[in-house]
């Protein structure tokens, strides 16, 4: 069978399975909808809540924006794995000690304001569909290339199905769904990995191989022919750094607490029985997201090795088919500049100047053709991507209709609305967010990790400040929290804003603040959160007793609700 | 929650922060010291192909956050217990 017979039948087998499982595991309350009736077992948990978090950007986008950056690419490994350890200790278990269903609740609650209620609502939207678009040109990538089907009939497609299980199943369709697509992601990540390690160092397990001598007889390290490589055809050399330290610093702390802060990861804390629970899930889950983090920096390596020796000089009239393939993307392209016939691939310290421009987001898509892996591991790369971004996808969409259905409709307008009626909101407004998620699709912002890495700053600079004060002090109060929130993410959008849409051209390192990147400054944001939220408390009146004693309350395990149960 | 008293929980909670600092400074240390800070420096001692910052920037941070929190887990399974505000008597 040929690699377009076999993507069929991956992704078709792979939708088949993600479907029965919806049906299966259909909401019936909105407490099933919201938080899968606060049932689900921690190790579960732990598989769903790492493939609500790798998204397209982690399958598709990382390894490739590693394999071009190379150590520079760290922080985004540092960066998104880190932060499960500031959740596991700092948020987690006391969020499920407090109970409840989203972000908003708890920032509503713990600051008694319905106004820092709704403006944690405002975040939330705000951060899921920044983050939402990146997820939809993933979608679009992926059929384009394997589908052979128009990019925005392929996003339509991908729209429909995450319509059906998210809308249908709510929460607990989307945990158990997730845990299918974590099982079909990581399979489809590692089995190409494990090939090409075997093939180019002789060592089945890529992160060892990553560190282990070529296969090919010379004795050379892997990592010691790609810094040669890399400098003979003037990149920078691939295990040294361009980036400033103190940018790389910045860049991984945003990531970190932009990852603690994201409402969709967080309210799967709220979906375990116990607080006990609420944290060993989110060490399973991070054990679960290793997995795949390890393994990319040793496949960025392959790829980038290989991609080198594959075309650098090769003449352009027999390049492999792969490379044909792309080149009908848009997303790899040629010029014969010198009219040579050949490719010369060269970085911007080489005097040839560069003919082959290629996608970062190719790469992972692409490395199993380039190692000419059999035809059904491609096919299982393409079913993987896939997975990967439909089940982030169906996480965000549901914080938006929680959002929408649940802190804005029932805890802000109109709070005598049924059971039934809130239900029957949040799917209508699951049905919306599908379809903005669409637009986003068709009309994609930049590229995937970038995008998505934009929504982490605005999460670092919201969320994570006002969750982390509201448990660890008693004193910080209402006036805090919303002018903090309001600060760090009016001067985060800004920043953002400025540097990526108003001034693309003065966006450079000589002209950002202290050398510090758009990707970065969610953590200035996150300091002027904590810097506001904790002067202005200081000045203004203490909470009011029962909000302090609501602390205390959370600070021990014992009494946690056995979820919010109510029938329909 | 009663049954408990203020100095008590006091000390527990103190506890928790004593084990949450520790652990924190450990997750400060691999990621921003050995992956970024220090990162040159010790990429002048090779481990195998790999240079040792590189390797802490790019594997052996991300291994050292998993343990910490199974570490965390199991530290705070036992004070629970110990302070007796653990839930093994709740339902459900």
């Amino acid at each position: 069978m040929n690699v377009q017979a076999w993507t069929f039948v991956m992704v078709g087998l792979s939708f088949a399975v993600y479907l029965g499982v919806a049906v299966w595991s259909r909401a019936k309350s909105t407490g099933e909808f919201y938080v899968a009736g606060a049932k689900v077992p921690p190790v579960l948990n732990g598989m769903a809540t790492a493939a609500d978090w790798m998204s397209a950007a982690s399958f598709i986008g990382m390894a490739g924006l590693i394999a071009f950056m190379g150590r520079d690419g760290s922080a985004y490994l540092m960066g998104w794995t880190g932060g499960y350890v500031l959740l596991a200790l700092l948020l987690a278990p006391y969020l499920r000690k407090f109970g409840k269903y989203t972000v908003p609740d708890f920032v509503g609650d713990r600051y008694y304001s319905q106004v820092a209620r709704v403006v944690a609502v405002v975040c939330a939207l705000f951060v899921s569909f920044t983050y939402v678009g990146g997820q939809m040109r993933g979608v679009g990538i992926v059929f384009s290339r394997f589908l052979n089907v128009d990019i925005n009939n392929g996003v339509y497609i991908g729209m429909g199905i995450v319509f059906f299980y998210a809308v249908l199943g709510g929460m607990k369709g989307i945990t158990y769904t997730q845990v299918a697509q974590y099982c079909v992601l990581i399979f489809a990540y590692l089995v190409p990995a494990i090939f090409i390690s075997m093939m180019m160092t002789g060592i089945p397990i890529p992160q060892l191989g990553f560190g282990g001598e070529l296969a090919d007889g010379s004795g050379m390290y892997l990592l010691d022919r790609l810094d040669g490589l890399t400098r003979e055809l003037g990149f920078s050399e691939y295990t040294a750094g361009t980036k400033g330290t103190l940018d790389v610093f910045f860049i991984t702390a945003a990531l970190m607490a932009g990852t603690a802060g994201l409402p969709h990861v967080i309210v799967r804390f709220y979906t375990v029985p116990k607080v006990r629970q609420a944290r060993s899930s989110a060490g399973w889950a991070l054990l679960f997201i290793a997995l795949l983090y390890t393994t990319a920096p040793a496949v960025a390596a392959f790829a980038r090795t290989n991609l080198l020796d594959t075309v650098t000089n090769a003449p352009y009239a027999n390049v492999p088919e792969w490379f044909t393939n792309w080149e009908a993307t848009g997303l790899l392209v040629f010029e014969d500049l010198n009219g040579d016939g050949l490719i010369q691939h060269t970085g911007a310290a080489s005097s040839i100047p560069n003919e082959l421009t290629i996608d970062n987001d190719i790469m992972v898509l692409a490395n199993p053709e380039i190692a000419r892996l059999p035809n059904w591991v491609v096919g299982l790369v393409a079913a993987g991507g896939l997975a990967a971004a439909l089940s982030t996808a169906a996480g965000l969409l549901l914080v938006i209709s929680t959002s929408v259905a649940h802190d804005l409709l029932k805890k802000t307008i109109w709070p005598s609305i049924s059971e039934r009626g809130e239900l029957l909101t949040a799917r209508i407004a699951a049905g919306f967010a599908v379809i903005v998620a669409g637009y986003f699709g068709i009309n994609p912002p930049g590229y995937v990790a970038q995008v998505v890495a934009f929504a982490f700053g605005l999460a670092a600079a919201s969320f994570f400040p006002a969750i982390v004060l509201g448990i660890f002090t008693k004193g910080t109060n209402k006036y805090g929290a919303i002018a903090g929130m309001v600060a760090g993410t009016t001067f985060t959008a800004w920043y953002l804003v400025y540097f990526t849409l108003a001034h693309p051209e003065l966006n450079t390192a000589d002209h950002w603040w202290f050398g510090v990147s758009p990707e970065g400054i969610g953590t200035v944001g996150m300091l002027i959160n904590f810097a506001v939220a904790i002067g202005i408390s200081l000045v203004t009146p203490a909470p009011p007793h029962h909000i302090q004693e609501l602390v205390e309350e959370i600070r021990v395990p014992r009494g946690a609700g056995p979820g919010h149960e109510v029938t329909a | 929650m009663s049954q408990i008293g203020s100095r008590y929980k006091k000390e527990y909670w103190t506890r928790n922060l004593t084990y949450v600092g520790i652990l924190l400074a450990i997750w400060f240390l691999v990621s921003y010291g050995f992956g970024i800070l220090l990162v040159e420096p010790l990429n002048t001692i090779r481990v195998g192909g790999f240079q040792l910052g590189f390797w802490f920037a790019q594997q052996g941070s991300i291994y050292v956050f998993v343990i910490l929190i199974f570490v965390y887990v199991k530290l705070m399974n036992r004070l629970d217990r110990a302070f007796d505000v653990d839930e093994s008597e709740d339902a459900g």
